[in-house]
C-alpha cells in the first residue's frame, strides 16, 4: 500500500512543475498543457484524499474538474486559434492588447 | 391630509399633463418622415399646455393647501406612493414648462436637421421630467424625476450641442449628479427619521433636531446650489449654455435652473426651518456675490450666448437673495423673477439661436450693425434687453424691484449692494446690445452689415410673441400672477418663523461652533 | 376719469402705431399720426389745467400695480397746480417740437423712428409729472431716460452716438440708484408711497434716525438725499454732469425737448414734488442748494470756450438746472418752478433755432455743422434765425421785461434773502449771470456777426429754413418774450407773482425778510451783469477780433483745463470704466477661469493622475498576471500554514 505522503509528494511536484512551466514557458500551447498539468496534479490529490477519507466527495469533485478542464480545453484552444489567424502569434510577449 | 385639497376634477389632470408628453415618445418611434415627426411633438406639445391651463382656472388662490391631489399606493412596503399636486409656487412653473417647451419645438424647425426623431424624443422626454419634478408630492417620485431629466438633457447638449459638446454635456451631469447625491443621503435620513415615510408634506410637518436639520440642510443645499446656480458652484452653466442647442439652453435657462431654487422653497424652508435662519445670512451673502460677481464677469465676454449664461448667475443671485431675504416682498419678487428670467433669458436664447441659424458665429465682434440688417430682430432684442435690465414696464422691473424691496428689508447694506447689480446690468448689456445692433463692426469681419441676412419670419415671430405678451402683462399688471402665491408665500413665512430653536431670530454666530 | 388718462395715453398709442406698422406702410407720413396725437394731449391738458385753476385738484387710482404682503402701489393720476405747470411745458412745447421736426428731420431714414420715440418720450414724461406716487414716478423716470436713450442714438451707426446713449443712460442708473433705494425708505418709513399719505405723515418722523453702518443718520435727511441723487442724475447736476453735452449727439429737436426742455427738468420738479419732505432737512436742503449754485457757476466756465454751437447751450443747460436747484435749496421752489417754465421756452428756442442754423449749414453741405469758429455772418441769410436769437438770448441773460429776467431775478432775491449762505450763493449766482451773459453773446457774435469763415462756396447755398421750421421758432419767441409774464414781481405791479400763489398750495409762498431797497439792489445788480457781460462779450468778438486769441495764450493753462471740461470725463474713465473694465477682465475673469474652473476641473485630473498610475499594472502579459496570482495564493498559503 503506497501512504498518502507518496501521493501528496506526486500531486506537489506535478503543480509545481506545472506552475513552472506556466510561469517560464512563452509559448501559449505549452501554457495550455502546464495549466491542464496543474489541474491534473490536483485530481491527483483530490483522489488520493478521497480514498484515504473513504469519503465519496472527492472523487465527485474530480469528475467536476475534468469537465471543466475539457471545456476550457476546447474554449481556450479555439481561442488561440482565432487569435492566431488575426495575429500569426502565440508568444505571450507579444499578446498585450489587455494593456490599460 | 388636511393640507391638501384632492383634484375635484373627473379627470386627473396633473397626471394627464406630466404623462401626455411621454404618450408622443412611442408615437414618434413609429414615424419615419421628419417633418412628420416634428408635427406630432409640436401637437404633443401643444396639446399638453392646453391640458394645463385648466390649473390656472380651477387654482383656488385663497388657500396654501396642496391642490388637484392625486394618491395611490406605488410601493406600499417602502412607504412610497405616487402622489402628486400643486400649490401657488410651483403653478407657474408648470405653465413655464408647457409653454417653453412648445417654442423650443418651434425654434428647433429648422437648426435640427440630422437625428430629428431622437431630438424630438429628449425634448418630450425632457417635458415630462421638468413636469414631474415640480408636481411630486413624494420625496421617491421627486428624485426619480429630478435624476430623469438629466438624461435627456444629457443628450441635448452632449449630441446636439456645439463643437465642446461633450465636455459640457459631462461636465453638467457630474455637476448636477454630485449634488444629487448628497441630497439622495439627506433624503434617507428623513425617511428612516420621518418615521419610514416619504410624504413630503408629512415630513413637512416634523420637527428634526437641530444639528441634524444642519447637516440636512447641507445636503440639499449642495443639489440646489449646483442647480441654481448659486456662486461658486456656477461654472458648469456657462459651458452648458454656450454648447448647448437653442432648445436645450432655452430649457436650462427656463426651467431647469429654476428647480434649484424651488427645492430651497418647498423642502429646505418648511422641513428646516431652523436650518434656513441659520443659513440665511451666509447665503444673502453669496447671493450678492453672484450678482456683483456675474455681472461683472458680462463685461469681458466675447462670446454671446457665454455672456447671457453669466448674466444668468447674475439674476440667479437675486433670485436667492429674494427668497433668503425671508420676508413676503423678497420671497415673491424671488418667484416672480424666476418666472421672468425663465421669459426673458429663454427669449434671448430663442433669439440667439435665430440669429446663429444665420450667421453661424457667436462671437460678439463677429457682428456689427445689425439693427439696419435685420431691424425687426433688433426690435425685439432691444425690449428682451431692457427687460433683462429691469426697466418699469417690464416684467424684470417688478420682479427685481420687489427683490431689493425685500433685501432692504431684512438688511439695508444688502438692498444697496443688490442695487449695484442694476448699474452693472445696464453697463454690459447696452454694451452687448451697441457691439451688435449699432456700431459698424470691423469690415474685416464677415457680417459687418454687408451680407444679406434675413429678418425674423412669421415663425419665428410666433415663437416670441407669448413670451413677449408676458414681458409686458407682468410688467404692468403683475397681480394676475402675484396674487396666485400671496397664501402660499404667507404659509411659507410662517412655517420658516414658527422654528423652536432659533426664537426667531437669525442666529448665525450662535451656532457657528455647534454644527462641528 | 379717461381724459385725464388719454392725456398721457394718445401719445402712446401714436408710438404703438408707429414703431408697429411706420417701417412697412406708414414711413414718411409718420407726423399724420403723432402730430394728432400731442395736439389732442395739449387741448385735454388745457382742460385739465383750467379745471386746477377753478381750484379743482384730480387724485385718482386707475388700478393697482403691485400688491405683495403689505407692498401695495397703484397706477395712479394726480393733477394739482404743480403737475398743470409741468403739463402745460410737456405739452405745449412737446407740440411745437413735433411740429418743427416735420421739417427739421424731412428726408431722414429713421422718420417714423423718430416720431414714434418722440410720441414714447412724452408718454413717459406725462407719467412722471402725473404720477400721484413715487413708483409711477419712477415707472415714468426710467421711462425718459429709456427715450432719451433711444434718441441721442438715433444714428445709431455713428459710434459716438451709440457711446453718448449708453452713457446717458448708465449715468442715469446711477442716479437712480439712489431713488430707487429712497424710493423703498420712504415706503419702509411711512408704509405707503402716494404723495399725499407721505407728505402727510413726513411731520410725524422728524428726529428719527437710523442705524448705517454704525452711524446714525436722520431719518427724512438720508431720504431726501437718496432722492436728490437721483435729481441730480437727470437734471444733469454736478458730478452727474457729464452725460448731457455728449447727449447733443441726437437730432436738434431732441436736444431741444428732452436735453433741454422737459426730461432734465424732471429733477428740479422732483425736488418741488417732494418739497414737504425737504423743507424738514436743513441739510439736505443746503446740499441742494450749493450743489445747485456750485453747478452753475461750474458748467457756465465750461460754456465760455467751447466750439460747438450745441455744446454752449448744453452747458448753458446745467447751469441753468443748476440756478433751480439753487432757488430750491433756499426754499424757493415756486421760484425754481417758475425758472424751469420760463427755460423751457428760451432754451428751447436756443436749441431749434441753432438746430435751423445746423439745418441751413447741412443743406450748404458743410462739414463741419456745428462748430462756431467757421461760421459767422449767417446773419444776412437767415434772419428769423437770427432774430429769434437775438430774443431768446436777451430773455437767458436777464435783460428786464422778457421771461428770463423775472424768474432769474425771483431767484436771486429769494437766494440773497436766505441768511449768510443765500448771500454767498448769490454771489455765485450773479457771477454766472455775467458768465452766461458773455458765453451766450459769444454764441451770437461767433455765429451771426462778422464775415462768413467757411467755405465760400458753401455761403451761397445757405438760406433760411422753411416756414415749418420758423413757425415754430416764431411761437417759442412769443413764449421767450412773454412767458414770465405771470411772474412779474409785487415790486413793479401789484398782485404780481402770479405763478408764485398758483403754485402756493403745492409749493407754499416763501417769506421774505428783504425791504424793497435790498430787491431794487439786487434787480440792479442783475441787470448790470447782464450788460457786463454783453459788453464785454462785443468788445471781444466784435471791437476787437484778435483779443480772444491774446487772451487764450496768455492764459493758455487754463483755457485748457476749460477747454477740456475740467478733465471730468477723463477721471471717470480713469477711476470707474477702466477699473470695472480691468477688474472684470483681469480679476474676475481670471478667477473664475484659473480659481473656480481649476477646482472643478482639478477634481477629475486628480483622479486621472491616480488613474495613471494605477493603469502601470496592467502590463496585459499573461506571465505576469499568472506571476501575481502564484504569489498571492503563495501568501494565502502561507498565512494558513505558519499563522494558524
Amino acid at each position: 500500500m503506497v501512504p498518502l505522503n507518496w501521493y501528496i509528494i506526486l500531486s506537489a511536484v506535478m503543480f509545481s512543475i506545472g506552475m513552472f512551466g506556466f510561469l517560464s514557458r512563452r509559448n501559449l500551447v505549452i501554457m495550455f498543457i502546464c495549466l491542464e498539468l496543474m489541474l491534473n496534479a490536483v485530481n491527483v490529490s483530490l483522489v488520493a484524499f478521497s480514498h484515504y477519507l473513504q469519503s465519496i466527495n472527492g472523487q465527485i469533485l474530480v469528475f467536476f474538474v475534468i469537465t471543466v478542464a475539457a471545456a476550457e480545453a476546447a474554449i481556450g484552444l479555439a481561442i488561440i486559434i482565432a487569435y492566431y489567424k488575426n495575429n500569426p502569434t502565440i508568444k505571450v510577449d507579444e499578446i498585450n492588447i489587455l494593456k490599460g | 391630509m388636511e393640507n391638501m385639497i384632492m383634484n375635484q376634477l373627473d379627470y386627473p389632470i396633473l397626471s394627464w399633463t406630466v404623462f401626455l408628453p411621454l404618450i408622443g415618445i412611442p408615437i414618434l418611434l413609429l414615424i419615419r418622415n421628419a417633418k412628420a415627426i416634428r408635427w406630432t411633438t409640436l401637437l404633443m406639445t401643444i396639446i399638453t399646455f392646453f391640458v394645463s391651463l385648466p390649473l390656472l382656472c380651477g387654482f383656488d388662490k385663497t388657500t396654501y393647501k396642496m391642490q388637484f391631489v392625486e394618491k395611490s399606493e406605488w410601493i406600499p412596503s417602502w412607504g412610497i406612493n405616487y402622489l402628486i399636486g400643486i400649490d401657488g409656487i410651483s403653478i407657474f412653473f408648470i405653465l413655464l414648462t408647457t409653454l417653453l417647451s412648445i417654442l423650443c419645438v418651434l425654434v428647433s424647425w429648422k437648426s435640427v436637421g440630422t437625428k430629428v426623431k431622437e431630438f424630438h424624443i429628449a425634448i418630450l422626454a425632457m417635458e415630462t421630467g421638468m413636469l414631474g419634478v415640480f408636481v411630486a408630492m413624494d420625496f421617491f417620485l421627486f428624485y426619480l424625476f429630478w435624476e430623469a431629466m438629466l438624461i435627456p438633457m444629457f443628450i441635448l447638449i452632449g449630441v446636439f450641442g456645439g463643437e465642446n459638446r461633450v465636455y459640457a454635456a459631462v461636465k453638467f451631469f457630474l455637476y448636477t449628479l454630485a449634488g444629487s447625491l448628497l441630497m439622495l443621503v439627506g433624503i434617507v435620513v428623513l425617511y428612516l427619521y420621518g418615521g419610514r415615510t416619504l410624504d413630503i408634506m408629512a415630513l413637512s410637518q416634523i420637527q428634526y433636531p437641530i444639528k441634524m436639520q444642519y447637516w440636512l440642510f447641507m445636503a440639499f443645499f449642495a443639489a440646489f446650489a449646483v442647480k441654481v446656480p448659486m456662486f461658486p458652484v456656477h461654472t458648469w452653466l456657462p459651458d452648458a449654455h454656450t454648447e448647448a442647442p437653442t432648445a436645450g439652453s432655452v430649457i436650462l435657462a427656463g426651467v431647469l435652473i429654476k428647480m434649484g431654487a424651488y427645492g430651497f422653497l418647498r423642502f429646505s424652508m418648511p422641513m428646516l426651518p431652523d436650518a434656513t435662519l441659520f443659513f440665511s445670512g451666509p447665503i444673502l451673502v453669496l447671493s450678492i456675490i453672484a450678482i456683483i460677481y456675474g455681472a461683472l464677469v458680462c463685461f469681458a465676454q466675447k462670446d454671446f450666448k457665454r455672456l447671457i449664461a453669466y448674466s444668468s448667475v447674475s439674476h440667479m443671485g437675486f433670485v436667492t437673495l429674494g427668497l433668503f431675504a425671508l420676508n413676503t416682498q423678497g420671497m415673491e419678487g424671488g418667484i416672480l423673477q424666476m418666472v421672468n428670467h425663465g421669459v426673458i433669458t429663454g427669449a434671448m436664447f430663442l433669439m440667439i439661436g435665430m440669429i446663429y441659424e444665420r450667421t453661424h458665429t457667436r462671437v460678439i465682434a463677429d457682428y456689427g450693425g445689425f439693427a439696419k440688417l435685420v431691424p425687426w430682430y433688433a426690435g425685439f432684442f432691444m425690449v428682451l434687453t431692457f427687460a433683462s435690465i429691469g426697466l418699469p414696464g417690464t416684467n424684470g422691473f417688478i420682479g427685481e424691484f420687489l427683490i431689493i424691496f425685500g433685501a432692504f428689508k431684512a438688511n439695508m447694506i444688502l438692498g444697496v449692494f443688490a442695487a449695484t447689480g442694476i448699474i452693472l446690468g445696464a453697463g454690459y448689456m447696452l454694451t452687448l446690445y451697441q457691439k451688435i445692433f449699432f456700431q459698424d463692426a470691423d469690415p474685416d469681419y464677415e457680417f459687418s452689415g454687408k451680407h444679406p441676412v434675413r429678418d425674423l419670419e412669421l415663425r419665428e415671430v410666433i415663437t416670441l410673441l407669448p413670451l413677449f405678451v408676458l414681458i409686458f402683462w407682468i410688467g404692468f399688471y403683475p397681480n394676475t400672477f402675484l396674487e396666485y402665491m400671496h397664501s402660499s408665500v404667507e404659509h411659507l413665512l410662517q412655517q420658516v418663523n414658527q422654528n423652536v430653536y432659533a426664537g426667531g431670530e437669525n442666529v448665525f454666530a450662535k451656532y457657528i461652533m455647534e454644527i462641528f | 376719469m379717461l381724459k385725464y388718462i388719454l392725456i398721457p395715453l394718445l401719445p402712446l398709442l401714436s408710438f404703438i402705431i408707429n414703431i408697429l406698422f411706420g417701417r412697412n406702410y406708414i414711413k414718411n407720413r409718420a407726423h399724420w399720426i403723432a402730430v394728432p396725437a400731442i395736439l389732442g394731449s395739449f387741448v385735454l391738458a388745457v382742460s385739465a389745467c383750467i379745471e386746477v385753476l377753478n381750484g379743482k385738484v384730480i387724485d385718482i387710482n386707475v388700478y393697482s400695480w403691485i400688491v405683495s404682503g403689505s407692498f401695495n402701489v397703484s397706477v395712479g393720476i394726480l393733477i394739482d397746480q404743480l403737475t398743470a405747470v409741468m403739463l402745460m411745458v410737456v405739452t405745449s412745447i412737446g407740440s411745437l417740437i413735433f411740429i418743427y421736426s416735420v421739417g427739421y428731420m424731412h428726408g431722414d431714414k429713421g422718420y417714423y423712428r423718430f416720431f414714434a420715440y418722440l410720441s414714447l418720450f412724452i408718454f413717459s414724461m406725462l407719467t412722471l409729472v402725473m404720477a400721484n406716487n413715487f413708483l409711477i414716478m419712477y415707472l415714468g423716470w426710467e421711462a425718459v431716460g429709456l427715450c432719451s436713450y433711444f434718441l441721442i442714438g438715433f444714428w445709431f451707426h455713428k459710434k459716438s452716438a451709440g457711446d453718448a446713449g449708453k452713457k446717458a443712460f448708465i449715468v442715469n442708473r446711477f442716479g437712480d440708484f439712489g431713488f430707487g433705494l429712497g424710493v423703498i425708505l420712504i415706503f419702509l418709513t411711512f408704509g405707503s408711497l402716494n404723495y399725499m399719505e407721505v407728505f402727510g405723515a413726513a411731520g410725524g418722523i422728524v428726529g428719527q434716525t437710523i442705524t448705517l453702518l454704525g452711524y446714525k443718520v436722520d431719518l427724512i435727511t438720508l431720504i431726501c438725499l437718496l432722492l436728490f441723487c437721483g435729481a441730480m442724475g437727470k437734471s444733469a447736476q454736478f458730478p452727474f454732469h457729464v452725460w448731457l453735452p455728449d447727449a447733443m449727439e441726437g437730432p436738434t429737436p431732441v436736444s431741444a425737448l428732452i436735453h433741454a426742455a422737459t426730461m432734465v427738468t424732471a429733477g428740479v420738479f422732483m425736488v418741488a414734488r417732494c418739497n414737504t419732505l425737504f423743507s424738514y432737512s436743513q441739510t439736505a436742503m443746503n446740499t441742494v442748494a450749493i450743489v445747485g449754485g456750485f453747478t452753475a457757476i461750474f458748467a457756465a466756465t465750461i460754456a465760455l470756450v467751447q466750439n460747438d454751437i450745441k455744446r454752449v447751450i448744453a452747458y448753458s443747460t446745467v447751469s441753468q438746472l443748476g440756478y433751480m436747484f439753487l432757488a430750491l435749496g433756499v426754499g424757493a421752489y415756486s421760484a425754481g418752478v417758475f425758472h424751469l417754465y420760463t427755460h423751457a421756452f428760451f432754451k428751447a428756442l436756443l436749441f431749434l433755432g441753432s438746430g435751423s442754423v445746423i439745418h441751413a449749414l447741412h443743406h450748404a453741405k458743410q462739414d463741419d455743422e456745428q462748430n462756431m469758429q467757421v461760421m459767422g455772418g449767417l446773419k444776412k441769410h437767415m434772419p428769423i434765425t437770427y432774430w429769434v436769437f437775438i430774443l431768446a438770448t436777451l430773455s437767458i441773460t436777464g435783460i428786464p421785461f422778457l421771461s428770463g429776467f423775472f424768474s432769474k431775478d425771483e431767484i436771486l432775491w429769494q437766494t440773497f434773502q436766505a441768511g449768510d449762505l443765500g448771500k454767498f450763493l448769490w454771489f455765485l449766482g450773479a457771477l454766472a449771470a455775467l458768465l452766461t451773459a458773455f458765453y451766450s453773446w459769444r454764441l451770437i457774435y461767433l455765429t451771426f456777426h462778422g464775415e462768413y469763415r467757411g467755405d465760400t462756396e458753401c455761403e451761397s447755398r445757405i438760406h433760411e429754413s422753411p416756414l415749418v421750421i420758423t413757425i415754430p421758432l416764431m411761437l417759442l419767441a412769443v413764449g421767450a418774450v412773454a412767458a414770465g409774464w405771470v411772474g412779474i414781481p409785487p415790486v413793479f405791479l401789484e398782485h404780481g407773482d402770479k405763478i408764485g400763489y398758483f403754485l402756493a398750495p403745492v409749493l407754499g409762498h416763501p417769506e421774505g425778510h428783504g425791504t424793497h431797497a435790498q430787491e431794487y439792489f439786487v434787480i440792479a445788480s442783475s441787470i448790470f451783469v447782464a450788460i457786463a457781460g454783453w459788453v464785454i462779450a462785443y468788445i471781444m468778438y466784435i471791437k476787437n477780433p484778435g483779443l480772444p486769441e491774446k487772451l487764450f495764450s496768455a492764459f493758455r493753462p487754463v483755457h485748457k483745463v476749460l477747454f477740456n471740461k475740467y478733465y471730468i470725463d477723463e477721471f471717470y474713465d480713469k477711476t470707474i470704466v477702466q477699473p470695472v473694465l480691468k477688474a472684470s477682465d483681469k480679476i474676475i475673469l481670471a478667477f473664475d477661469v484659473n480659481v473656480i474652473e481649476g477646482v472643478v476641473n482639478g477634481v477629475p485630473s486628480l483622479i486621472g493622475v491616480f488613474s495613471k498610475g494605477l493603469r502601470k499594472i496592467q502590463t496585459g502579459l499573461l506571465s505576469n498576471y499568472a506571476a501575481v496570482m502564484a504569489i498571492g495564493v503563495l501568501c494565502v498559503v502561507g498565512y494558513m500554514f505558519f499563522m494558524r
